[in-house]
């Protein structure tokens, strides 16, 4: 499953990206992140328990502002990190 | 006392003809969302009872009034439930759940419960919140996107603009279809912005149907840009209070060029989350007796 | 010859012109934009004019900017208001290297060189969350005038934090905090707080250089300013009238 956080809104949109199903909950990105947007966290997927890494409760809201240093429109520090591509990032500012 | 304008009426309904003495599994569902808490019960897997209520500043009372309300009538009592799963925003906040589980897994479950397993793609709007998800013929997620940041594309973005037009939710989206030409739509995303616009226009002389419109029609092309992410497949069903709103529906399919599946009689679109997650409650319950 | 320039800062809540002569501010004057941004304009123009004793035959240059700026009367220019924030705090402060500009509905951040020439901008738009509606609307949820926020604020004894990020939503947290007992100069403060934190974030992006010059009507609010300059661990340069930031570099723009 692709489990898209963010949002869009009147200035643009910001999504955390993470495939649940290649995601192994190695934790890499965690602590490639230097906002501590990430974590990695037990889910149940399809009835049963597993360890993924997905963006925190505090962070979920926040993705422009958190990740803004990062200047995420090119490979920011957590996708580079993850070796089975799990995770993309979408920063866009609408207009100018 | 202010009449709130957005807020869906709160009721309960029992399916006419089925006895609940008679069942095996006896399950339920407690979806507490920000605006309003609906409680599901099934016997067997099929749909029993339910109730929707005003979510108050308490989630565990909230889940409380929901339960009590769904049962009232029935004669059954909450301990003749073999299951409790609890789902939305206040899901850990329901005292008598055995397990909490998230709305996404139980507005997909719930769906395909409703409409079938030709459903694809469900959006779920509540009030403070947009879903986009993705699922397979079984009901399980494939994709998921949920907006709880921004008001817009959300029910309290609705209840705005309901206020200020002084119109009742009910009346929404019929009022906003009375239009001969449709207008264009409000130019801001930002709620904020756009009941200033929306003023502007008022002002400008336009009709109450018109500014109606216009919003109607900004909120469908945000609904629209939310399941762009995940694309759109057949079959498409809509949950949440929105369901409701053919104003914003009549939009949305015009703009993705789907139809959307017809509401189903007799369920509630607000409580498919309830639903799908009494039919987890069935199925963890099941699970654990088999291996106990 | 001496140059007389004119700089129009057509904003959303507030038209500021600046009339300079030889780069020296000769008047200057604001009005309401209202909801006829293009009269307010007018009206303010021919004031200030007046108050230097001008006509418009004298002004050799007018130059517009801000979100209205396609309709400025008489103007002859424009120019971004990034362009004029960069060229209005240069001016007021040559050490400036970052200008952060919190208007009524955007906020901008803008880095310069030591000539004063923009280098990079990053600008928060379209969602009032990042700009100067949210104080206002928040005042309201709050029911404290504007102009009693920023003192209500540091009057604040705990700091709480404030999920929402959107303006409409954190208007029913201020009604839950009010209701849950929590002060209101307690919640003034984590207002503040929060918008400052996401200007800072987004200036965060350009790498924030000293020395940071903080622009805009907000830069009034003592509350906000004391919640940015925490968030960024610097103090602040502000201008005695931060407002007119814009117009004036509008109006330095043709003596580039």
């Amino acid at each position: 499953m692709i489990i898209h956080y963010g949002y869009k809104d009147g200035s643009g949109e910001y999504f955390i990206s993470i495939d649940t199903d290649e995601c192994d909950g190695c934790g890499k990105c965690v602590e490639a992140c230097p906002q501590g947007v990430l974590e990695t966290r037990t889910m149940m997927i399809d009835l049963e328990d597993k360890l993924v890494a997905t963006v925190t409760e505090e962070h979920r809201k926040k993705i422009k502002y958190s990740c803004a240093p990062c200047k995420p429109e090119g490979r920011p520090p957590c996708v580079l990190a993850c070796e089975r591509r799990a995770i993309i990032h979408t920063w866009k500012l609408v207009g100018k | 006392m202010e009449k709130e304008y957005w807020r869906w009426p709160e009721y309960r309904r029992t399916v006419p003809g089925e006895d609940w003495t008679k069942a095996r599994v006896i399950t339920a569902g407690v979806d507490v969302g920000s605006v309003s808490s609906k409680a599901v019960i099934m016997i067997d897997g099929e749909l029993y009872a339910y109730s929707i209520m005003r979510t108050g500043s308490s989630s565990p009372d909230s889940a409380n009034k929901a339960m009590e309300r769904a049962i009232e009538g029935t004669g059954m009592k909450l301990d003749d439930i073999h299951y409790v799963v609890g789902t939305g925003y206040g899901r850990v906040n329901v005292p008598f759940a055995n397990r909490a589980i998230t709305e996404i897994a139980c507005h997909a479950r719930g769906a395909n419960y409703i409409w079938g397993p030709t459903v694809r793609t469900l959006m779920d709007m509540g009030g403070q919140d947009c879903k986009a998800i993705r699922c397979d013929e079984k009901g399980r997620v494939t994709a998921f996107l949920m907006n709880d940041k921004c008001a817009a594309g959300t029910g309290r973005g609705m209840e705005v603009i309901a206020d200020l037009l002084s119109i009742p939710i009910e009346d929404v989206g019929p009022t906003s279809l009375m239009v001969e030409k449709e207008p264009e739509p409000v130019s801001s995303t930002c709620v904020v912005f756009a009941k200033s616009e929306a003023v502007g226009l008022l002002r400008k002389g336009w009709p109450k149907e018109m500014v109606l419109a216009a919003f109607c029609s900004a909120m469908a092309r945000r609904i629209a840009e939310l399941l762009e992410r995940i694309k759109v497949e057949k079959d498409f069903a809509i949950t949440g209070g929105i369901a409701k709103n053919i104003g914003v529906v009549r939009r949305l399919e015009e703009i993705i060029g789907i139809k959307a599946l017809p509401r189903k009689e007799g369920f509630d679109p607000m409580v498919a989350g309830g639903i799908g997650a009494a039919l987890f409650a069935k199925a963890l319950y099941e699970k654990e007796r088999q291996s106990a | 010859m001496k140059t007389i320039t004119t700089g129009i800062d057509m904003g959303s809540k507030n038209v500021k012109v600046v009339i300079l002569k030889d780069a020296k501010v000769l008047a200057k004057g604001l009005t309401l934009s209202g909801f006829d941004q293009k009269e307010a304009a007018e009206k303010v123009f021919n004031e200030v004019l007046k108050k230097a004793s001008l006509s418009l035959d004298d002004v050799d240059q007018i130059v517009a900017t801000g979100a209205g700026k396609e309709v400025a009367p008489h103007a002859n220019g424009d120019i971004s208001m990034v362009g004029a924030d960069a060229l209005g705090g240069y001016f007021l402060f040559p050490s400036a290297r970052t200008i952060i500009d919190v208007g009524a509905e955007e906020g901008r951040a803008v880095r310069c060189d030591e000539r004063g020439r923009m280098i990079d901008f990053v600008i928060n738009e379209k969602c009032a969350a990042g700009a100067g509606t949210f104080v206002e609307a928040m005042a309201r949820a709050l029911e404290v005038k504007l102009e009693e926020m920023g003192l209500l604020s540091l009057k604040a004894e705990r700091t709480v934090p404030m999920n929402a990020q959107c303006t409409i939503f954190a208007e029913s947290e201020v009604v839950t905090l009010i209701h849950e007992k929590t002060s209101k100069a307690d919640i003034a403060r984590a207002i503040h707080d929060a918008i400052a934190d996401r200007i800072t974030s987004m200036t965060r992006r350009l790498g924030i250089q000293r020395d940071v010059v903080l622009a805009g009507g907000v830069a009034k609010n003592i509350g906000f300013v004391n919640s940015i300059e925490r968030a960024l661990g610097k103090k602040l340069l502000i201008p005695k009238e931060p407002e007119f930031v814009g117009a004036l570099g509008a109006a330095l723009a043709p003596l580039r």
